[in-house]
């Protein structure tokens, strides 16, 4: 075991600014109104840097920048800009401690995670658009003997990015590598919950990244989101949130006629067979760990395993079992090696839990494990700590029915195959979904019946390059994760090629 | 049947924002990240449609200030009330109060029996 000293300690392996301009044409460059706003870490409550409060003069200057820049790094080679990737995906891994202490500490996560998930997969996820992008090929149809259709990618031009505050540099660079690959500049917004890790990460590539081919604007929504995603100067918007957003970016887009990825969440559903317990075995404790896993990130995961539910001849043992595993959650100081779930990443998300929680308790739901706030002490009483929560109720409460994005899961029982599939599918969401079974046949139907995008077999939480993700219903449109989201960051272009020396006849 | 409140709290930032900005509107939204935070924006910022519904009017002083809902959303969310209330903290979404360091969060109870009978829905 082991616990980093916090960022500004003696000994830390990361050291925040006091303050975060904006990155615009490759340096970093102060707000025009001048005006800054006190970043906190959700570890302890206490603010730690200060973040440029952007308005739509900073978004302009940073769409001037990124128009500057887009030509020239839209007619690079693939080659060259896969080596940028690669080189991002390098530096990230040499300084990997570094990006996941600086994580945690803007966001709250167990650092456990930042280590083994946050910081991994951004490496990887670099190196993967970059073999994707080498690896893209157009096509060429022959119409007739004569004529010949190329089709040919095109980068849109300047992207806006709008990035949620769960994962602040993984989902950052889900959306980051498929849009450099495809050889368009982007002008990024962090949350404002947490605006700061980037910047570390921004510093350590500066060098690697042509000026003006990727911006930050921070900022909040109103101020600078919203300018930036009704700009008539991009060419296409990725957001990942929430639906109200998600409509409203949508309805700036319609104005402008330009495409969105959105990315709005989910309510998961995570089915447990009976044959699941049909022995204690290492797959029985497999299972466990997945009803666990909406524990992972403190809950706050679009798709977080959030209900729960679990065929009713296995379901005394099967939650008796999972509330025992629940309980060995240890909650601790985020930055100690051996804490499983650290801080919510705001106050704001911690009494938001709380009202889920009370409406839940207000519907009959019964709580069969934690259910409070919770005081870790010392230093951490003033973070956002809530102790992981199962509920125990019926689908149509309200707390099966949001994303609580909290530690928080909501089980209920069903009869039959049909009665699961119905109980899974009533939710207006569709992102994630688990299906447990030993019965391959059973896992399969099961995994195509789910209406969502993503559902983990026998497994959960796995998050590869090269599987896609995206939702159903009203979890948004677009895949990322994979090869295809290059083509939400491209045109397609046409040349209809004529070999024919003849005229058509026509006139 | 009135749907939707405030709090004493939540109505003074909404004189605050409405003296700063002009007329406006909430929408409440759903799903991740800041889902089931209820948006505050400038009137007709927004643009409802025959899939919202329109769950009531918050009355502040002189001015009157409309609360929706996706009807889908409302499908599941009929048998609550709800109470806007305001909470220090960092909301994202491109609400007005978010640069004040204050959230919109919403309070909810069950509609009793006697709501639900007389109500108008």
């Amino acid at each position: 075991m082991a616990k980093y000293a916090a960022p500004g300690q003696p000994g830390s392996v990361v050291t925040y600014r006091d303050r975060y301009d904006h990155f615009i044409g490759g340096e970093y460059v102060p707000p025009t109104k001048g005006q800054y706003f006190a970043n906190p870490t959700p570890v302890t409550g206490e603010d730690f840097t200060e973040i440029a409060r952007g308005t739509a003069e900073d978004v302009d200057l940073a769409l001037d920048a990124a128009h500057g820049a887009s030509r020239a790094w839209g007619k690079t080679s693939v080659a060259e800009r896969a080596n940028v990737l690669n080189k991002i995906a390098d530096r990230i891994e040499a300084n990997l401690e570094v990006l996941a202490v600086a994580e945690t500490w803007d966001n709250g996560k167990a650092v456990r995670e930042t280590l083994a998930a946050d910081l991994p997969l951004a490496v990887d996820h670099f190196r993967y658009f970059a073999g994707a992008l080498r690896a893209q090929e157009g096509g060429i149809s022959q119409i007739d003997e004569d004529l010949v259709a190329y089709h040919l990618h095109e980068p849109l031009g300047v992207v806006a990015q709008i990035i949620p505050w769960n994962f602040p540099i993984l989902m950052a660079v889900w959306k980051l590598a498929p849009a450099l690959a495809a050889g368009n500049a982007v002008v990024l917004k962090p949350a404002e919950q947490t605006p700061a890790s980037i910047h570390v990460l921004m510093e350590l590539i500066a060098d690697l990244v042509p000026p003006g081919v990727l911006n930050i604007v921070n900022g909040f929504g109103v101020e600078a989101g919203k300018p930036l995603a009704s700009s008539r100067r991009v060419a296409k918007v990725a957001f990942t949130g929430e639906t109200t957003t998600g409509r409203l970016i949508m309805q700036y887009a319609s104005e402008n006629i330009i495409p969105v990825t959105l990315e709005l969440g989910g309510k998961s559903p995570n089915v447990f067979f009976s044959d699941v317990a049909s022995q204690r075995d290492a797959f029985y404790d497999k299972a466990l760990e997945g009803f666990t896993m909406f524990a992972l990130n403190q809950g706050e995961v679009c798709t977080c395993p959030s209900r729960a539910l679990v065929q009713s001849d296995i379901y005394d043992g099967f939650m008796g079992d999972a509330v025992e595993r629940t309980r060995a959650i240890k909650q601790g100081h985020p930055l100690d090696t051996e804490t499983m779930m650290g801080a919510q990443a705001s106050n704001d998300q911690l009494e938001k839990i709380m009202s889920y929680i009370d409406i839940g308790k207000q519907e009959g739901a019964r709580v069969l494990t934690g259910g409070e706030r919770a005081d870790l002490g010392g230093e951490l009483s003033g973070g956002y700590y809530v102790t992981p929560t199962i509920f125990e109720g019926d689908n149509k409460m309200r707390i099966f029915q949001e994303e609580i994005f909290g530690p928080v899961v909501s089980v209920t029982q069903f009869s039959d195959y049909d009665d699961a599939m119905k109980t899974a599918n009533d939710t207006l969401y569709g992102l994630g979904a688990g299906v447990w079974s030993r019965d391959g046949s059973v896992a399969y139907r099961a995994g195509r019946d789910i209406q969502a995008g993503r559902v983990w077999v026998n497994n959960y939480h796995a998050y590869p390059a090269h599987a896609a993700f995206g939702g159903y219903k009203q979890s948004g449109i677009g895949r990322e994760n994979h090869k295809m989201m290059l083509d939400h960051y491209q045109q397609t272009k046409n040349l209809l090629v004529s070999y024919s020396p003849n005229a058509l006849g026509f006139f | 049947m009135p749907r939707v409140a405030l709090t004493p709290e939540a109505a003074d930032v909404l004189r605050g924002l409405r003296a700063d900005h002009g007329d406006l509107m909430f929408h409440q939204s759903g799903g991740c990240c800041d889902g089931s935070a209820p948006m505050c924006y400038l009137a007709g910022e927004f643009r409802t449609g025959s899939s919202d519904v329109h769950l009531g009017d918050l009355a502040v002083d002189d001015f009157v200030i409309p609360v929706w809902m996706s009807a889908a959303q409302f499908e599941y969310w009929s048998h609550t009330h709800l109470t806007i209330d305001v909470v220090p903290g960092r909301g994202s979404g491109f609400s007005l109060e978010a640069p004040l360091g204050i959230r919109f969060l919403v309070r909810s109870r069950l509609l009793t029996d006697g709501e639900l009978q007389g109500g108008d829905r």
